[in-house]
């Protein structure tokens, strides 16, 4: 590695034209939403920087209920619900997504890459169609609930008819779908950092634990857990962020209820009209993001002065 | 007949309880997708169940003259946001490999960035950035499709950047300086040995950021017009509006195209894999 | 004697955070020459022959090659042509285009340079070996083709960068003579590094020893070998027998040093020695007797504690009556498993007053 001026030109000539793509596309656009966030819709279209924080503040307004005394805290509700529905789906996805990287991990070399592919190539795939795969699984009439429904009628065949008739469960339009559509999307997106931390790994840790005495589960808590924690964090990152944002599961597979986050800035920008509201909402969503890496960062921080990041 | 020899104790990959989860999961993966191409040859309109066999749905997919365009533009921003990203990311890969300046850790921090933060913020900073500065609408094709590309480059290129940083952190030093000690001046000892050395790295960043660009919905929807639908934007109304096998047969097209590029991807990095990665 | 390829005047390299590797060194290297820079690890050795080839900007001092200054000559333009100790054999380019490449830089025109190429593969005894790709040749045979690849150039200076490390022994002994070959074939100067003496010893006309940025000692192999100038050439080159003394007077062009164990011994008056010194003997020169030897010879009665076995000799090891410990080689010339001494026994060790050695640090 040089410094910059030993090779000026050479050093320009590369920089400057992602330099000025980060700026001009990212920075700015972001920069322009920061700063309708704190301005006032004038007429249809324009909008006037004014320094106000109506916008902010509307985020913690109380709108009364229609038909009750009482009022709700709309968009506050819709980013806990966001937080918590994203928090669940990591949750899921990493304790799913564990096993499933400890089985490529440990599969004979033959067989791993092949593995790896399988669990891989959904995420290839696009999302929306995914999503929409999901649509036809989860209907009233689709195929989960002809299986239930199946399962079902066979119980109560050997029961003489003791469970009475199959209601199908409503699972479409529901918070319920919206979880399980992120979860069977954001899957293989977990598995791959768990199985590269695990990769970077030594057999002979495991072994040694065993050599030791440790029962297999042991093994796993207390050794092979604690080693893999970088790469649980990574996953945790790369799953929750993307699960707090997100915006084709609550909109394809939820109800008018299931909204999250992103569909409300979505409204925002388009139907509603309200560029400053959705301007600061959307820099809401990036705290909170910054909030959770800066979290991870600190974690990782103490973990690496505590030795016990490899 | 040999008896299969007692499973070791590391040997988890054979161990019936991690398979089974294996198994269950890979089924939840694919279930819906099979069903989702099962349903594209259905002769039924509605999608509950199966009935017939016939292609006609396909027929209709490709004669969808809607679908056709939607098609076009989707490869044609694909291709022109891969070859600007590929570049783009190449440089971004240079520069941090090779110069030490200052506030570099800040730099590394903005080139992430974009790959970071939720797409939905990106994508309505876009849309006001476009709308603020006046970019030039109603542009004849394939110009009218600047202002996606544009923003698909910017998520893009980090992605590739990434991936050929990956690359050249194990670039042997002295092939440059032994290139340069044979009479050859900066660019072509980048030219004729650095640029080889990543060339893995940037059909993989190559890849990545045309199947990106390819399936991107959210980024798309907030930067594209009327006139500028992308094949993710066209299939979501589709869905949202009418659903038919047909909306199955556009999207089964669509994961074979994935697929068989993933496929190429994977070829291509076995055959240029051949050229080691030697500094020995 | 010929003129000086290389003139190294004053030259220092500091590095950031306070390293310094190289300390104010002066040297010159004739043309023609085997030259090598011998030392061990982190004396500056690399450092300096980084400088020589350009890829490093000396802090303090100039370089000149044939006369001219390379301040502010980068490597591409300077008549000298080096092999990194990786190789650097650039792993896209088939053999010929390897090292033809550099024939490519100067604007040599196709045909001309292709020729060229084949010749020095011949040279290097890889003729016929063109289209190979590198990761279908083993070790020694891409270092041959980095050595042709330097050469086909025709530089002045050949600077080799711990050519034989990464052979295995035998390839390396055979090498050690091809390069040799090579060398006066070739009749350019060639510029080794190398931490093992061995090597610098068997290849080199003159070296260079290293330690800590500075040049200790430059001469031929046997004069590093018979006559170091001090404590830390003489135990980098070869095996050494170090005692302590002290210089107690002189008798005529003797000296007279009192030696721990041996007590008082006439050696030949040295140079710049004085008060308290190392007294140093290369193994070969001891002898070992059953019966006490004349008194023309220094010696002592020792005990043997210790004998290493190496097949056509054996080590050994003696201690002095102060309790230090000498070493020795003895040939096995009879065969047989019999030793022809036994650890334990009680023996005479001597040598001739001239073989000593007198060393201040």
């Amino acid at each position: 590695m040089e410094s910059w001026r030993r090779n000026r030109l050479v050093f320009f000539l590369v920089g400057l034209p992602p330099t000025f793509w980060l700026v001009f596309f990212f920075l700015a656009p972001l920069t322009i939403i920061a700063a309708f966030s704190f301005g006032e819709k004038v007429g249809v279209i324009d909008i006037d920087i004014t320094g106000t924080l109506d916008s902010y503040l509307r985020i913690f307004e109380c709108v009364p209920v229609a038909g009750s005394e009482g009022c709700t805290q709309v968009y506050l509700t819709i980013f806990w619900k966001s937080l918590w529905e994203a928090g669940l789906t990591t949750f899921i996805c990493i304790l799913v997504g564990f096993p499933l990287a400890l089985m490529i991990y440990f599969a004979s070399p033959r067989w791993k890459p092949w593995l790896l592919l399988l669990i891989v190539l959904p995420f290839w795939t696009n999302l929306l169609i995914r999503t929409y795969a999901l649509i036809v699984m989860l209907r009233g009439n689709g195929f989960i609930n002809k299986g239930l429904e199946a399962l079902w009628n066979g119980a109560d065949w050997l029961t003489f008819g003791a469970l009475g008739n199959f209601t199908p469960l409503e699972m479409m339009n529901t918070d319920f779908a919206v979880v399980f559509g992120m979860v069977y999307v954001f899957l293989p997106f977990t598995v791959l950092p768990l199985y590269a931390a695990l990769e970077r790994l030594d057999h002979s840790f495991i072994e040694a634990s065993l050599d030791l005495g440790a029962g297999h589960l042991r093994a796993f808590w207390t050794v092979i857990v604690p080693l893999a924690m970088p790469g649980i964090a990574s996953a945790l990152i790369i799953t929750f962020i993307p699960a707090l944002g997100t915006f084709l599961q609550p909109d394809l597979l939820g109800g008018t209820d299931s909204s999250l986050i992103a569909n409300v800035i979505e409204r925002q920008f388009r139907s509603a009209n309200d560029w400053p509201f959705g301007s600061a909402l959307s820099l809401m969503l990036l705290y909170i993001t910054f909030f959770v890496i800066a979290l991870q960062a600190f974690f990782s921080r103490r973990r690496q002065q505590h030795g016990r990041e490899v | 007949m040999a008896r299969k020899p007692a499973i070791a104790p590391l040997e988890y990959s054979r161990r019936w309880s991690l398979r089974s989860i294996f198994i269950a999961a890979l089924v939840f993966l694919y279930a819906p997708i099979f069903v989702l191409i099962a349903f594209s040859f259905s002769e039924s309109r509605r999608l509950i169940n199966i009935q017939g066999f016939t292609f006609d749905w396909y027929g209709k997919a490709l004669e969808n003259s809607d679908l056709q365009l939607a098609f076009a533009n989707s490869f044609t921003i694909a291709f022109l946001s891969t070859a600007i990203s590929v570049v783009l990311g190449a440089m971004t890969a240079l520069l941090l490999w090779r110069f030490r300046f200052p506030l570099k850790p800040v730099y590394e921090g903005v080139v992430v960035l974009p790959i970071v933060i939720p797409e939905i913020c990106l994508g309505v900073a876009l849309l006001a950035f476009f709308a603020r500065i006046d970019w030039p609408q109603g542009l004849p094709w394939p110009l009218n499709l600047s202002q996606i590309t544009v923003s698909h480059v910017a998520f893009s290129f980090p992605f590739v950047a990434m991936v050929v940083r990956a690359r050249l952190a194990n670039f042997n030093r002295e092939l440059e300086e032994a290139a340069k000690d044979l009479g050859a001046g900066e660019w072509p000892a980048i030219r004729d040995v650095i640029v080889p050395h990543m060339k893995p790295g940037l059909i993989a960043g190559g890849l990545l950021a045309f199947t990106l660009s390819l399936d991107d919905f959210v980024i798309t929807f907030f930067t594209s017009g009327p006139d500028t639908v992308t094949f993710p934007l066209k299939v979501y109304s589709m869905v949202r509006f009418s659903v038919t096998p047909e909306v199955n047969a556009a999207s089964t097209i669509l994961i074979v195209i994935t697929v068989v590029l993933t496929a190429l991807a994977m070829w291509l990095q076995g055959r240029s894999g051949k050229l080691p990665s030697m500094g020995h | 004697m010929t003129q000086a390829i290389i003139e190294i005047r004053n030259v220092s390299k500091r590095f950031p955070g306070g390293v310094t590797a190289v300390d104010s060194i002066s040297l010159d290297i004739a043309a023609g020459e085997f030259f090598a820079l011998l030392g061990p690890s982190g004396c500056g050795k690399t450092t300096l022959l980084r400088m020589i080839a350009g890829f490093e900007v000396p802090t303090e001092g100039e370089i000149l090659i044939d006369g001219q200054p390379m301040v502010g000559v980068p490597p591409n333009k300077r008549p000298i042509n080096m092999v990194f100790q990786s190789y650097a054999v650039f792993p896209h380019m088939s053999v010929i285009d390897n090292v033809a490449y550099g024939l490519k830089m100067d604007g040599v025109e196709k045909q001309e340079r292709l020729r060229r190429a084949e010749e020095a593969l011949g040279l290097v005894k890889l003729g016929g070996f063109g289209q190979r790709l590198p990761h279908q040749l083993s070790g020694g045979q891409r270092q041959r083709v980095a050595l042709a690849r330097a050469l086909v150039k025709r530089p002045k200076v050949l600077l080799l960068d711990e050519p034989l490390s990464a052979l295995d022994a035998k390839l390396r002994e055979a090498m050690q003579i091809e390069l040799v070959r090579l060398q006066q074939s070739v009749g350019i100067t060639f510029v080794i590094v190398t931490h093992d003496q061995e090597e610098a010893l068997s290849m080199a006309n003159r070296i260079a020893v290293m330690d800590k940025g500075l040049v200790r000692q430059v001469a031929p192999p046997a004069e590093l070998y018979e006559f170091p100038n001090c404590r830390f050439v003489a135990d980098f080159i070869g095996k050494t027998n170090l005692l302590e003394g002290q210089v107690v007077g002189l008798e005529g062009a003797n000296m007279l040093i009192e030696v721990k164990g041996i007590g008082r011994v006439a050696v030949p008056a040295a140079e710049g020695v004085a008060g308290d010194v190392r007294v140093a003997v290369r193994p070969e020169k001891l002898r070992l007797d059953k019966n006490e030897p004349t008194a023309d010879r220094i010696h002592f009665r020792g005990r043997v504690t210790d004998i290493a076995y190496h097949g056509d000799s054996s080590w050994v090891f003696v201690t002095d009556p102060a309790g230090h410990s000498l070493m020795t080689a003895i040939q096995n010339e009879a065969r047989s498993t019999q030793q022809s001494v036994v650890v334990g026994e009680e023996i005479w060790v001597s040598w001739a007053p001239g073989d000593t050695l007198l060393l201040n640090d």
